[in-house]
């Protein structure tokens, strides 16, 4: 019944948002097939408006796509020289996104969590108001400024990461890591930031409460009050707020691509977008929108993990 | 009590001559600084327990009784409290102990129960865990073990299928189920000395007897020491040996449960009992209240704490703070006023008080005809405020 349910909530969310999408692109002027192939010949472009179904509705256009993307046809992406099918590109572009995603989020849980659980412990002091002020000034660094500076210190003058492309893990780890480093970083910071200090706040509200006092009274050690006690029940603002970070990032972290020439899902759909592959487009939109879904209901069940009365509610 | 301790090692045998007290408190003050200045939550009070005995503190909310007990412990936020006075616990000083030195003694040498067993178990642990956790960390139980003593212990505070409990989590369970977890939690340790800081003010008042049936039972099987809080001289009236009514965060007067009863020396003790609804009163009998609010501790009145709400206050009250003395009768009984219960200044002004109540209450038979019912406020008497009210 949940699954169910959740299925449902899946199938509206990508017919919306892929609609809407469409729609943006059906909003741009000038005749597609003539970004998409520029010296091709009058009837090689009436040939791919016929394939296109450029010459008949958006509702027609739409549910084709929407027909041949629930049997698993992404469509095709179109140059001049050969027509690749959208999903071998998506295939390249998804890996590099994924892995930055979670090479980021795991750099900045690695620190967040920690930092947020002793600044909540030591309220007031010295560590926690230096690392506020560090968290603010991580915040307002810009990703592009940050990426700049870490290329041209760590990558050109010290030479210790490559500053710009990819390698695949599969072919070679290590260079993989080279590439990759670096934009972790980059993205990483603002959200170690953020994470910290929601995690810190509500950390602060559990401390206050009775059975962190019972726990203390029991003689425990405060490494377990803080971890074992107070850390779960203070944790859903932070993993709600990671979810949604995850989700926004499948998507690709457009900006951190660009810099530093990863060859993601953001840029890809930016490519999409300025060279009218509405086919392409919107497929990619859809996949993203299907594992957006589903790391979000991935974060609910974790709710339940993290919080046992959430379990019964949904129960009922 | 077919009800076996698992615990091994205790009760060790206490009272011996010779041996240490159980607990021994030598002025203790509590300090907490707020953003209007210092505030003064205990105030010089000192008190002593043997095993096997239960000391009563009764007091109104915000007289300090819960600061006391947590004092006592070590357990209140080291930043913002001040704290003096000697704490001695089997024959040792422990106030000036660090948190590492005072973990040893935390839930194994003494423990507390929270008033609130809705929050004061954690709402994401099982409660099981929350039982073994003491037992692994104190006394290094294995986990088998751990669990079969835990499982033991909810048997012990009676509740039902002990073993399916023990992977329950709180919110599966009810208020008066909670709190005896609650307790079987501080028993787990096998502590020496309890404190249970108001363990029934948050359950219905059908669970609160069990509750309080179930404590004492388990501190005379473990001959443990316990110091009940409470707001309520009815809990403390048949369980406690002896009783300390705090105010304003001094001891106003203390002695033998029974003796408090029959002779309580301190108006602040005689308008907590009157405070009691009686059985034997008539229906629509309004509740007595004591006027007035508990003193602000960061700006005490000049004199007796109690001087602004008492009613048989004297000149003399506002000007000097009377210290905690034995009667001259019974030595064990202490009490801190100039003018007690029973002397000749008291007496006055209670005859005078009923009489006005008196007047209060029956004005025609007083001021008016007997035959012309008249309402009290246009007796040419004034009416007098009602003691309740006025004091």
């Amino acid at each position: 019944m949940f699954i169910l349910k959740k299925f449902g909530q899946l199938l509206v969310t990508v017919i919306l948002v892929t609609l809407f999408a469409s729609l943006l692109l059906e909003l741009l002027p000038g005749d597609p097939t003539e970004v998409l192939i520029p010296s091709g010949s009058d009837q090689q472009r009436e040939e791919l408006r016929q394939e296109l179904k450029l010459d008949q509705s958006f509702a027609v256009r739409y549910s084709t796509w929407l027909g041949n993307f629930a049997t698993g046809d992404m469509g095709n992406y179109y140059t001049v020289s050969s027509d690749r099918p959208v999903s071998d590109r998506l295939w390249q572009s998804l890996p590099v996104s994924l892995l930055l995603m979670f090479y980021a989020q795991m750099l900045a849980l690695f620190f967040a969590i920690p930092l947020g659980v002793i600044t909540a412990y030591r309220k007031g002091t010295w560590l926690d108001r230096t690392s506020n002020t560090a968290a603010f000034a991580m915040l307002a660094i810009p990703n592009f400024a940050l990426g700049f500076l870490l290329q041209y210190y760590l990558g050109v003058k010290l030479g210790w990461f490559k500053t710009s492309g990819y390698a695949s893990p599969n072919e070679s780890p290590i260079e993989h890591l080279q590439y990759m480093i670096l934009p972790t970083i980059t993205l990483a910071v603002g959200q170690i930031a953020i994470y910290m200090r929601l995690l810190r706040s509500d950390m602060i509200a559990t401390l206050q409460q009775d059975f962190i006092l019972m726990a203390k009274a029991k003689g425990l050690k405060s490494k377990r009050i803080l971890f074992r006690h107070a850390l779960r029940p203070s944790s859903l603002t932070l993993l709600t707020v990671a979810g949604l970070n995850i989700g926004t990032l499948i998507g690709g972290a457009l900006i951190v691509e660009v810099v530093f020439a990863l060859p993601g899902m953001g840029l890809m759909l930016f490519e999409a977008i300025g060279r009218r592959q509405i086919v392409a487009f919107q497929s990619m939109v859809a996949v993203i929108a299907i594992l957006y879904i589903l790391v979000n209901f991935a974060v609910d069940l974790l709710y339940t993990v993290l919080d046992p009365r959430i379990r019964n509610a949904n129960k009922s | 009590m077919s009800v076996q301790t698992p615990i091994s090692g205790l009760p060790t045998p206490s009272g011996t001559p010779g041996a240490p007290k159980l607990l021994e408190v030598r002025d203790i003050v509590t300090r907490f600084t707020t953003d209007r200045g210092s505030l003064t939550a205990v105030n010089g009070v000192s008190l002593s327990l043997e095993r096997g005995r239960t000391l009563g503190v009764v007091g109104e909310s915000g007289s300090g009784k819960s600061v006391l007990s947590r004092s006592i412990m070590g357990l209140l936020p080291r930043s913002n409290t001040e704290r003096s006075g000697q704490v001695i616990f089997e024959g040792k000083e422990i106030s000036g102990l660090n948190d590492t030195e005072y973990r040893e003694l935390w839930g194994d040498e003494m423990a507390m129960i929270f008033q609130d067993p809705m929050t004061a178990l954690n709402p994401v642990m099982k409660i099981g865990l929350q039982i073994t956790e003491s037992l692994r960390f104190h006394l290094n139980m294995s986990k088998s073990d751990a669990k079969d003593t835990a499982v033991a212990l909810l048997k012990a505070v009676k509740i039902p299928e002990p073993e399916k409990r023990f992977s329950s989590y709180p919110h599966e369970m009810s208020g008066g189920m909670r709190q005896r977890v609650v307790i079987a939690v501080a028993l787990a340790c096998g502590p020496k000395l309890l404190f249970a800081d108001e363990p029934t003010t948050a359950l219905d008042v059908t669970v609160q007897a069990q509750i309080l049936d179930l404590l004492a039972e388990q501190q005379r099987e473990r001959y443990m020491g316990m110091i009940l809080v409470t707001h309520d001289l009815g809990v403390v009236a048949g369980r406690a040996d002896e009783i300390a009514v705090m105010y304003a965060g001094q001891i106003v007067e203390q002695a033998p449960t029974a003796l408090l009863f029959s002779e309580m020396k301190m108006p602040y003790t005689e308008a907590l009992m009157s405070a009691i609804p009686k059985l034997t009163d008539a229906s629509h009998t309004r509740l007595a209240a004591i006027g007035g609010r508990p003193p602000d501790l960061v700006n005490p009145p000049k004199g007796c704490a109690f001087s602004p709400r008492c009613p048989y206050v004297q000149p003399r009250c506002h000007e000097e703070s009377p210290t905690l003395t034995p009667s001259p009768t019974a030595p064990e009984h202490l009490f801190a006023c100039f003018y007690p219960i029973g002397s000749p200044e008291t007496e006055e002004v209670r005859l005078r008080i009923a009489a006005q109540r008196l007047m209060a209450t029956a004005p025609e038979f007083v001021a008016a005809p007997a035959n012309t019912p008249t309402p009290a406020q246009q007796s040419p008497v004034p009416a007098p405020p009602e003691q309740t009210e006025g004091m």
